[in-house]
């Protein structure tokens, strides 16, 4: 009797698991893992740039899919962790077998996982990590990783050169936060390039995150000779900042990268010292372009509210991941890879651009202008 | 000149915001001998009910300061009587650690329910958004109203001590906590008392800065928690005036280093100030020095 029970049993286990292998064979969807920053401190990256990348998905969806086939999305969240952010990779390619990972949002956690992808041959894409050595090191370029927006260098001359051809200004004041790359970055090649250009720079401060009085360092600029002030820094910092210097009486023109880009900047300084502001976007929500209006009107329709860079950055980067696997001549990493590569003059919500042989992409910056905390004008700056 | 003084006004607001917190960490240490690291959070916290007066119930600015103060007072006589209290007999040790913990447990639950990210306070109107221009200086109502609350709180804390009954009680346990018990004085509701004070002074603080600043986040108490342990370590921990001073100074030092040397300084020699009274007056500014009894 015994002997019964234990041969039911192995036969229960035997099918429980010989079901598993039963399942429907994955050959009518395609595979995309999506391993974003969906809690933890900057969980409104990760989010926001979901979001962007869902609603691209439903539309490749419903317009047929890419070449007949489906596309699956498996997400998880890597809880802005660049630990997590690895061993989801590792999870996405060798259990759910993904034939290419979309983010994670910030440069830590996106670089966290390189190793993994090109160790399984396995393209991982992000739409918005500005660091500078994200697809390319010393050791050179990365070869299964790829990026869709400008970075952080990029952005420094761009404002550098904005501010002295554009506004015509020469003799800069420099705030940075010193407490990351992305700051500094942006600082050393604001400096370069203004100074190149025959601007000079008149003083460099500098916060760490998280400071809030900056009274102090705004009182010792103030008595200087200054036409503008360039904040490389967070919305968090430069709200605090521009709020400060406007109380102060200091009224020149303020310019700021990415990092500004957050309706919380408004609220942090307050719309009426929110004038003369420029910075640098990779979007801008006045943008005429039909794809442009076309996206804000779908997106609109989806979630109810208007869509910022990283909504775009992330339906960017779907749309480009699906564009790389339609030309792909099989379905493998290593072909998508090979598909990436070649990928020119592809026209996006955030402008059009072509990949370069660093995995970096070629495209125009949008410098917005802030008049009394709205967006009043955006143009196209290419170098 | 104008420079000069404009950097005076700014040292002093910010001096006026340490003082506050120091203020409790003094008192605290001339009672029961702790370290109250979860005062910087009380702070934190009054920020937070004035942003929920302010921003929910659309309170005015003197409503909001009040309530806040109240709820932070609770917060800070509950943390007494639940962390603190079970291990009045413990190892300082041992409350130090329950203080370090009490903090991270605040820290963290106002993140998970506020979440990690910034909060304004509403724009300014009328009054509050006024400034006054005078030859050159810019000072603003906030920083007026800063000042005077400060004063207005520290005549009325002096008062308390000196002048009622549970002060002289405050002063008798803080002297000899056994000899006081002896004398009929309620110990336990006296250092209550003393959290009390404290917390409603660090509440204060709290919406004074999210007045300022108009910038709040749940970590915004660990760093000014810790300045002010330093004015209260400089001005000699557990003497009141001494945390007064010990604030105004810490502050005024802050902003002329970030005014006349270097921004990326001002941590590290505020830092330096502690190291260097450890070293030269432990007792601090106003301390005797007593002769520990062997």
């Amino acid at each position: 009797m015994k002997k019964f029970f234990s041969l039911i049993l192995v036969v229960l286990i035997a099918v429980t698991f010989l079901s598993g292998c039963s399942g429907k064979p994955a050959e009518d969807v395609i595979k995309i893992g999506i391993n974003y920053e969906l809690t933890g401190n900057v969980a409104s990256y990760g989010q926001s740039s979901v979001e962007g990348i869902e609603l691209a998905i439903e539309e490749i969806n419903k317009a047929g899919g890419i070449n007949g086939k489906k596309i699956q999305a498996v997400k998880y969240d890597n809880k802005s962790d660049p630990a997590e952010a690895t061993s989801l990779a590792t999870k996405l390619i060798t259990q759910d077998k993904v034939i290419a990972i979309l983010g994670p949002a910030t440069t830590g956690a996106f670089k966290a996982t390189i190793p993994v992808a090109t160790q399984h041959k396995v393209p991982v894409a992000s739409g918005s990590t500005t660091g500078d050595d994200v697809t390319v090191d010393s050791k050179g370029v990365k070869e299964y990783a790829f990026r869709i927006c400008f970075n952080d260098s990029y952005q420094g001359t761009a404002m550098a050169n904005y501010a002295l051809k554009n506004l015509s200004k020469k003799k800069a004041v420099i705030i940075a936060d010193t407490s990351s790359d992305y700051g500094k970055g942006l600082a050393e090649n604001f400096k370069k390039t203004f100074t190149a250009g025959g601007g000079s720079i008149v003083a460099e401060e500098a916060y760490v995150k998280g400071d809030t009085d900056f009274n102090a360092i705004l009182t010792k600029i103030k008595g200087m000779d200054f036409d503008v002030i360039f904040i490389p820094g967070y919305y968090e910092e430069a709200g605090p900042i521009i709020r400060q210097a406007r109380d102060l009486g200091i009224n020149v023109p303020v310019l700021g990268a990415d990092g500004f880009d957050s309706p919380t900047l408004v609220e942090l300084a307050g719309a009426s010292a929110l004038n003369d502001i420029y910075f640098s976007n990779h979007y801008s929500s006045l943008d005429q372009d039909p794809v442009v209006v076309d996206f804000i009107k779908n997106f609109k329709a989806k979630y109810n509210k208007e869509p910022d860079a990283f909504n775009a950055l992330g339906y960017d980067l779907a749309k480009f991941i699906a564009d790389g696997i339609s030309r792909a001549d099989k379905l493998t990493g290593e072909a998508v890879k090979d598909a990436l590569e070649n990928t020119t003059s592809f026209s996006g919500v955030t402008g059009s651009f072509s990949i370069d042989e660093n995995h970096n992409t070629i495209k125009a910056i949008v410098v917005i202008k802030l008049e009394n905390g709205q967006q009043v004008s955006s143009e196209r700056v290419s170098d | 000149m104008e420079q000069f003084m404009q950097q005076v006004v700014n040292g002093i607001s910010l001096g006026s915001i340490y003082a506050l917190i120091a203020l409790g960490y003094t008192m605290v240490y001339g009672i029961i001998k702790l370290i109250n690291f979860a005062h910087g959070d009380v702070y934190m916290f009054g920020a937070y009910i004035g942003y929920f007066c302010m921003t929910t119930l659309k309170l005015d600015v003197l409503p909001s300061l009040l309530i806040a103060m109240v709820c932070s007072t609770i917060l800070g006589v509950a943390i007494e009587k639940i962390a603190y209290k079970p291990l009045r007999n413990a190892t300082r040790i041992a409350v130090l650690i329950t203080a370090i913990g009490v903090s991270l447990l605040i820290e963290y639950g106002t993140m998970f329910f506020m979440k990690a990210g910034v909060r304004t306070y509403p724009p300014m109107t009328g009054l509050m958004a006024q400034k006054f221009h005078i030859k050159g200086l810019v000072i603003t109502m906030q920083q007026v109203l800063i000042v005077i609350i400060t004063i207005i709180l520290m005549v009325l804390l002096q008062f308390i001590v000196k002048k009622t009954r549970v002060g002289k009680a405050m002063r008798a346990v803080s002297l000899d906590r056994d000899a006081a018990e002896l004398m009929g004085i309620n110990v336990d509701t006296t250092i209550s008392f003393t959290f009390a004070i404290g917390s409603a002074l660090a509440g204060a603080a709290g919406i004074l800065v999210g007045l300022y600043y108009n910038s709040i986040n749940p970590l915004m108490g660990v760093m000014p928690g810790l300045k002010a342990f330093i004015a209260a370590v400089f001005g000699g921990i557990g003497i009141i005036p001494g945390a007064m001073v010990g604030g105004y100074v810490i502050g005024v030092v802050e902003v002329f280093v970030s005014g006349y040397l270097n921004s990326m300084y001002r941590d590290a020699i505020v830092f330096a100030i502690l190291i260097l009274i450890l070293i030269v007056k432990p007792s601090g500014l106003f301390g005797r020095n007593v002769r520990e009894k062997v």
